[in-house]
């Protein structure tokens, strides 16, 4: 066990799993980097912000391949690996480009199992960096979970931790569905505690980061530390919280939800994606649907507005959902029960 | 005046403990309290106990909140006789709360408050060695089935005091290697032997906890003569019967939903297993390798809620001092195992509590190891 | 030009099933009992049986909409086709996939593909398959002249031959991207398209199964020997419609009639075979009679067996969930 940054744990669930099975591959633009440079330093950015850093010196070209700035060949070269014996890892770098690329990942790789009648076994991972945070605009910030989330074959991750991504990294490599894993750019430097050894964490199974009496907050990647920090100001005046981490939003932990909004009856909801037919606006939907009786409150959604990211701070810090509001939105779901009893 | 003032204060549970949240009063202010008797509920990461009172008196003040996290050391509230005035409290804790430093409390730390990788033979092994290296024979304690080295967080800290005490997690178990090899108590036993050696002990003060109990036997067998004493703490091996479900439960739940239940059949009070502690174990359960140990290990030694081996023959044959403790409510091994040794033989048996006195009879397991090592 | 007699027997066969399977789905098509979209292979059998003869079981292809001819040719069984297209329990798909997305990887195919232009990436990932596991086989995609200007075939062409990948894509130009004409709709030439990439250019007349088997095979061997990708332009003609309904409007009266009489391949075959008596016009009528039979019965079958459960609607999106 020693702390280790997101970016570490992931180059470590890479390594480790490499190490353990030779069909897990690696591809990407510039996942080794440098190849056929004047340097002659074929490892020489590790990925555009280092996670795949040493890869490609300790495995060589025949693991780790490089690819042409070309996300729909590469990523559907990943699918069609995938399907033939190999497990690959492919990055798309940011989710943004995955327009270039959607039809490889929305029509093939998620398709082949059930339209060839349970026949077919994709073991493809595609790791890609999301979120608003480091002004990098519009077409380099988006959080696209929902978008892979809504296609069904596919099985999304969103880690919170770097001992959250590392285990659940080792979990995508090993699963036999096609996964994708959205990374938050802005957590790349954040530390923990991480086991040296390998370890998983089955998908579909929320993590509560915390359980109180008084209202049920869901977050995810990011946002469960946003909810966290909220939370610890709001304990400090007497409104506890349980915060529910889902971890996976395909498949997504339903149960868990369900059982925590029926002990709080109150529920806040935390998505750092566009806010029509996001995860904030599906489990609502399944919260208003499944436990309406167990509800004290409306439920409140913290979302950034429908809009494109913008570039500048000032507007890019408006557009974040932050723990200052999601502080407000648990207090106005507490304020509520007060309204109604005045 | 103030000789008559205790403060209560934030304790340290465990050595890595640096500040408690205060869960609740479990007395009120003006309540009179008897030594010992409970005065609140503390919560760290790793565990929920109870705070026995420092001395008899009144409970004058509650200076911290129910629902406040402090650090180790904080003023909690004030002891005193109904003789000190409210004027000399007031100054006390006005006093107390000037001075006090988060951080600061018992300058004399132990040795090495972090555990450490060690190899040992083909294994590598989390130990922490804590206490004076020259302060006699050291205590060497092996904790039992699905446990690690923090089982002894309660008292390593404690016991470091007076002696070097050396706890470890057993192969397959925290982060040690996952190979267990046949997975039997004789065989963990050689990989004690073996850390002894690798840590430069000649002879120690043996303690184990239930399944580490039975490793300790097997050790009295495997080299007497590195072997000053055994400390049974409800130990595998004794009695005939064990509790399945527990052994099973822990194998095979992964959430914490599913094993929380099970691990609360290890205490006699179950609000001591924590989130934290449930977490804990799940996280060491996900490591490649710790699941197929653990039934390795289950497999060596219990079968459809019997124990495989009677080790009463190992007890009777070792030479040196043994004594053996027991939770008198224990749900994973009935206290039952306690009887019929031999007279020699010190039995003691805490009530109201589990499967795990040393956790929830910390100070008295303590005293009690201390008293052992101290005779033998 | 030496073909074992087997090699030769098997691709008639194969070419025959082919043309039976199709015709007799024009046929039933028509009667309304065949569910959704069917895209037919009838002219084209030389393309994907040539170079289908060159491929083992381990070797992998990708297909197209038009997928039939090409599954046939790498040993998809007509039973499970016939019922998958029926939307049967006991389709080759378990009547989840239909037409489009006929399927067998244990066969190495790769799968029809109901996306233009989806096979390319893909069979680049089957060839970089067999590079990384070294199991000498070769990937081949099989796509027509419309998806020729798909940006993921060009951009497989440049993958491909960047990590010099066990590829051949084989380019079967019939003229028509649906209704339009690749003469209108294809800028410059596929030979000039595979030199920009690096990659050899082959060509041939896709109605005679000795020149594809011949040009295929020097392709394949290629790829296979690791020399990297390849292409091959198979020029040949549709003599149906985009699609089961399409009247062909685009198309001039007598264009297709002419095609079926001057360029069909079967005849073509068995003109040659026994011109220079490699076959004897008794042992292909037998093959001939023998798949007239296996067609028949797979039609019987197909719509004699059960309809998918229920239940199946929930099944096999995931492999563990």
């Amino acid at each position: 066990m020693s702390k280790k940054s997101f970016r570490q744990a992931i180059n470590e669930a890479l390594r480790q799993e490499m190490r353990r099975d030779p069909r897990v591959i690696l591809m990407g633009e510039d996942v080794a980097g440098g190849q056929g440079g004047s340097a002659d330093n074929p490892d020489a950015w590790g990925g555009v912000l280092g996670v795949t850093k040493g890869l490609y010196t300790e495995f060589g070209a025949e693991r780790v391949f490089d690819t042409p700035i070309s996300e729909a060949s590469y990523i559907g070269a990943a699918a069609g690996a995938a399907a033939t014996g190999l497990r690959p890892v492919a990055e798309l770098m940011f989710v943004d480009f995955i327009g270039s690329c959607l039809d490889q990942v929305m029509n093939q790789a998620a398709k082949f199992r059930y339209m060839f009648g349970g026949k077919a076994r994709t073991p493809l991972v595609i790791r890609a960096m999301y979120g608003a945070g480091f002004s990098a605009a519009a077409q380099h910030s988006q959080a696209l979970y929902p978008l892979f989330t809504h296609i069904p074959g596919l099985k999304v991750v969103i880690p919170s931790s770097p001992y959250e991504a590392k285990g659940l990294l080792i979990e995508a490599i090993r699963d036999d569905d096609p996964v994708i894993f959205l990374e938050n750019k802005v957590m790349y430097d954040d530390e923990e505690d991480v086991p040296d050894d390998s370890y998983t964490i089955p998908f579909g199974e929320a993590n509560l980061t915390r359980e109180g009496d008084d209202v049920t907050i869901v977050a995810f990647g990011r946002m469960v530390n946003f909810a966290n920090q909220a939370a610890d100001r709001l304990e400090k005046e007497g409104i506890t919280c349980t915060v529910i981490d889902p971890r996976t939003t395909s498949p997504l932990d339903t149960g868990t939800i369900l059982d925590c909004v029926a002990e709080t009856g109150r529920l806040v909801i935390v998505d750092e994606s566009s806010p029509r037919c996001n995860m904030a606006t599906d489990v609502a939907a399944l919260v208003a649907e499944e436990a309406f009786d167990a509800l004290k409150a409306p439920i409140r959604r913290v979302t950034p507005p429908h809009t494109p990211v913008p570039f500048a701070s000032v507007l890019e810090n408006l557009y974040m959902p932050d723990p200052a509001r999601i502080e407000a939105a648990v207090k106005s779901v507490m304020g509520y029960k007060a309204k109604q009893e005045a | 005046m103030a000789g008559t003032i205790t403060p209560v204060t934030m304790p340290k549970f465990g050595l890595a403990m640096t500040e408690g949240k205060l869960a609740d009063w479990l007395v009120s202010p003006g309540d009179a309290v008897t030594a010992g008797q409970e005065l609140a509920e503390i919560e760290t990461t790793k565990i929920t106990n109870v705070y026995e009172s420092p001395a008899a008196g009144t409970l004058r003040r509650q200076v911290a909140p129910a629902g406040e996290t402090l650090p180790v050391g904080a003023l909690l509230g004030v002891l005193a006789g109904s003789d000190v005035s409210d004027a000399e409290i007031d100054a006390f804790i006005e006093k107390f709360q000037s001075e006090f430093v988060a951080g600061d409390e018992d300058g004399a730390d132990e040795a090495s408050s972090e555990p450490e990788m060690l190899d040992v033979g083909t294994r590598r092994l989390r130990v922490q060695d804590t206490g004076a290296r020259d302060a006699g024979v050291p205590l060497l304690l092996i904790h039992g089935f699905g446990g690690d080295l923090t089982n002894w967080m309660l008292n390593q800290g404690d016991l470091s005091g007076t002696t070097r005490v050396i706890t470890f997690d057993l192969p397959g178990h925290g982060e040690s290697t996952k190979d267990v090899g046949d997975g039997t108590p004789a065989m963990l036993a050689a990989v004690a032997r073996d850390l002894l050696d690798a840590l430069g002990i000649d002879r120690a003060h043996i303690g184990g906890h239930s399944m580490g109990g039975a490793v300790a036997l097997e050790l009295a067998r495997l080299a007497p003569e590195r072997v000053a004493s055994l400390s049974l703490i409800a130990p595998a091996g004794l009695g005939k019967t064990i509790n399945q479900e527990f052994i099973d439960g822990f194998i095979t739940a992964d959430r914490r939903k599913t094993l929380e239940p099970v691990l609360q059949l290890l205490v006699h009070d179950k609000g001591l297993v924590s989130r934290q502690m449930v977490e804990g174990i799940i996280r060491f359960k996900r490591l490649d390798g710790a699941v197929a140990g653990l039934t390795t290990l289950a497999k060596a030694s219990f079968e459809n809620g019997q124990q495989k081996e009677n080790l009463r023959p190992l007890l009777e044959a070792y030479k040196g001092p043994v004594q053996v403790l027991w939770g008198a409510e224990d749900e994973i091994l009935p206290v039952s195992g306690s009887e019929g040794l031999p007279s020699e033989v010190p039995v003691s048996i805490f009530p109201g509590t589990g499967h795990m006195p040393q956790l929830e009879k910390a100070a008295e397991i303590n005293a009690k190891l201390k008293d052992f090592a101290a005779k033998s | 030009m030496q073909i074992p007699r087997e090699v030769l027997l098997r691709s008639y066969r194969a070419m025959r099933t082919i043309r039976d399977f199709e015709e007799r789905l024009h046929v039933e098509f028509a009667t309304g009992e065949i569910p959704g979209f069917v895209h037919l292979y009838c002219g084209e059998e030389a393309s994907g049986v040539g170079v289908c003869s060159h491929l083992k079981d381990t070797d992998t292809i990708a297909s197209t909409h038009r997928g039939h001819g090409h599954c046939i040719a790498k040993g998809v069984g007509v039973d499970g086709m016939m019922a998958e297209i029926y939307g049967r329990s006991t389709g080759v798909c378990r009547g989840k996939g239909g037409s489009m997305h006929i399927a067998d990887l244990s066969l190495g195919m790769l799968g029809a593909n109901g996306i233009v232009g989806g096979g390319p990436p893909l069979i680049c990932g089957a060839a970089l398959s067999h590079k990384v596991l070294k199991d000498g086989g070769v990937a081949v995609a099989f796509y027509g002249d419309g998806a020729s200007n798909e940006g993921t075939t060009l951009e497989s062409l440049n993958l491909a031959s960047v990590w010099n990948l066990p590829a051949v894509f084989v380019v079967e130009d019939n003229g028509y991207g649906e209704a339009t004409a690749s003469s209108y709709a294809c800028a410059g030439t596929q030979k000039d398209r595979a030199a920009g990439f690096g990659i050899p250019y082959f060509e041939c007349d896709g109605t005679d199964f000795f020149a594809v088997h011949e040009t295929a095979g020097e392709a394949i061997a290629h790829a296979r020997a690791g020399k990297g990708p390849a292409m091959v332009h198979v020029h040949l003609s549709r003599w149906y419609g985009h699609f089961e309904g399409d009247a062909m409007t685009y198309r001039a009266n007598g264009e297709v009639a002419k095609e079926r009489a001057e360029q069909d391949c079967l005849k073509k075959f068995r003109e040659k075979v026994t011109e220079i008596s490699l076959l004897d016009s008794a042992s292909l009528d037998e093959i001939d009679a023998s798949v007239r039979d296996e067609i028949e019965q797979a039609v019987i079958k197909a719509k004699a067996a059960p309809l998918p459960e229920p239940e199946a609607l929930m099944q096999d999106v995931y492999v563990s969930y």
